[in-house]
């Protein structure tokens, strides 16, 4: 669509840095993106080169495979053992370390270890491999969730009991909540994510400028759009603002989108979830609901070893936002996307992934 | 991870469509879009269709990218 391309114009981007930079701030101000899109974006078009020093960009705890505590995959490697068992996955999670080993190297070893694009490709399969039980690793923030929970209830109603969840599937506005009130985070902007938002709608964050006084502005995903959020919480802070703006306006409708919030509402109920860097969070994450136990993977027996993390790896602080990828002594050296000793690494969504891809001088 | 991308719905038979981008074609979920119709640009995420995209609001943006350029020069 043409009209797209506008969204990656230099002429555009140049016109708003050059907004950006009549901005009179009152302080240097650090702004975080919670969306590992925006993290990627933000690298490959080296928007931190755009904007005046007193403008500093940080990331936050928005990637999912990141955000996945080790016990996620040992259990999802140990349920690859059993026999008949078909692991399906998102092709992000594969990779990721888990204690001992990662799901592509349980299928290195012979586990039956699947990438699927959709979670309705996993359900097909399913149903056209009745003599394999296939557990679909649920993953993801509220974007995917919808989805997951579309598939979840085609399972239901097909009666296909051969398919399940193994389910970690997190929400924003918990974990923002937490990373917020502890001592020693400075944060005077947030990039909120364009696709979360576009399902849950814009009152779920109304909390972060009300509770925390955090300007906000949900954002696209073209750098004409990071750009253009950027220019919005200067200019929230330049007029002593905090609110909850919308950048995206093409695609994110004030009240998000009525069918996913019933989906995942049908589907799943929130419960308490782990985050890797944050321990638990209380109700920020989903769990399917209890009348759907049956395509429930967690009700599965399977012996899990006790999780273990990497010595010496800081993924946990590089998600709070406390430290950057290169302060971690791992990285660049025994950490690298080829033989990745922390999630943050993995996923390209992860901040060292993008800090190790894009920005040389950062490393 | 979020990832989802502006894809044009060439046809729709109930839940299921056809989506077009750069010369590739896919089938997409349109579950959670019951109003995304034949033309439209949808946002394409995980095999699913999440929202339909504004197509006019994205070009009255643009158009005020553009203003802001000739009031800046």
């Amino acid at each position: 669509m043409s009209a797209l391309s506008g969204y990656r114009d230099a002429e555009n981007v140049r016109r708003i840095a050059a907004q950006i930079a009549q901005v009179e701030l009152p302080r240097p101000v650090r702004f975080m993106e919670v969306c590992g899109g925006h993290t990627a974006a933000i690298y490959r078009f080296a928007l931190h080169d755009l904007l005046p020093d007193a403008v500093r960009l940080v990331s936050g705890p928005g990637c999912p495979v990141c955000v996945t505590a080790n016990d996620f995959v040992d259990r999802a490697v140990a349920l690859a053992q059993l026999p008949d068992v078909t692991i399906a996955t998102f092709g992000d999670l594969i990779r990721v370390p888990g204690s001992s080993r990662s799901l592509a190297e349980a299928r290195a070893r012979g586990a039956d270890v699947r990438v699927f694009y959709s979670s309705a490709d996993a359900l097909e399969f399913a149903k056209t491999h009745p003599e394999r039980r296939v557990i679909f690793l649920a993953i993801g923030f509220e974007t995917t969730a919808c989805t997951l929970a579309a598939t979840l209830a085609a399972a239901v109603q097909s009666g296909t009991r051969n398919f399940s969840m193994l389910c970690a599937l997190k929400t924003m506005p918990e974990a923002l909540r937490t990373l917020f009130s502890a001592p020693g985070v400075q944060i005077d902007g947030l990039i909120l994510p364009g696709h979360v938002t576009t399902v849950t709608g814009m009152a779920e964050f109304d909390f972060v400028p009300r509770e925390f006084r955090i300007p906000c502005a949900v954002s696209g995903f073209e750098p004409v759009d990071l750009m253009e959020t950027i220019l919005m919480l200067c200019r929230q802070i330049e007029q002593k603002r905090a609110a909850v703006e919308n950048q995206y306006t093409r695609v994110v409708r004030q009240d998000g989108n009525p069918h996913a919030q019933a989906l995942i509402a049908k589907m799943f109920e929130p419960c308490d979830m782990p985050w890797r860097g944050f321990g638990d969070i209380p109700q920020s994450g989903l769990a399917i609901r209890k009348e759907f136990a049956a395509w429930d993977a967690a009700a599965i027996p399977v012996e899990v070893e006790p999780a273990r993390e990497h010595p010496g790896c800081r993924c946990g602080e590089v998600l709070r936002g406390m430290i950057r990828p290169k302060d971690c002594a791992l990285f660049g050296k025994a950490c690298t996307p080829e033989q990745p000793r922390g999630a943050c690494m993995v996923s390209s969504e992860g901040a060292c992934a993008a800090v190790y891809h894009f920005a040389a001088e950062e490393r | 991870m979020c990832l989802a991308i502006p894809m044009k719905l060439l046809e729709r038979d109930e839940q299921r469509g056809t989506v077009e981008s750069g010369g590739a074609k896919r089938d997409v979920m349109l579950t959670l879009t019951p109003q995304a119709k034949t033309g439209d640009y949808v946002i394409v995420h995980a095999g699913y269709a999440l929202e339909v995209l504004d197509e006019a609001e994205a070009l009255r943006t643009l158009e005020l990218f553009r203003e802001l350029g000739e009031a800046g020069e």
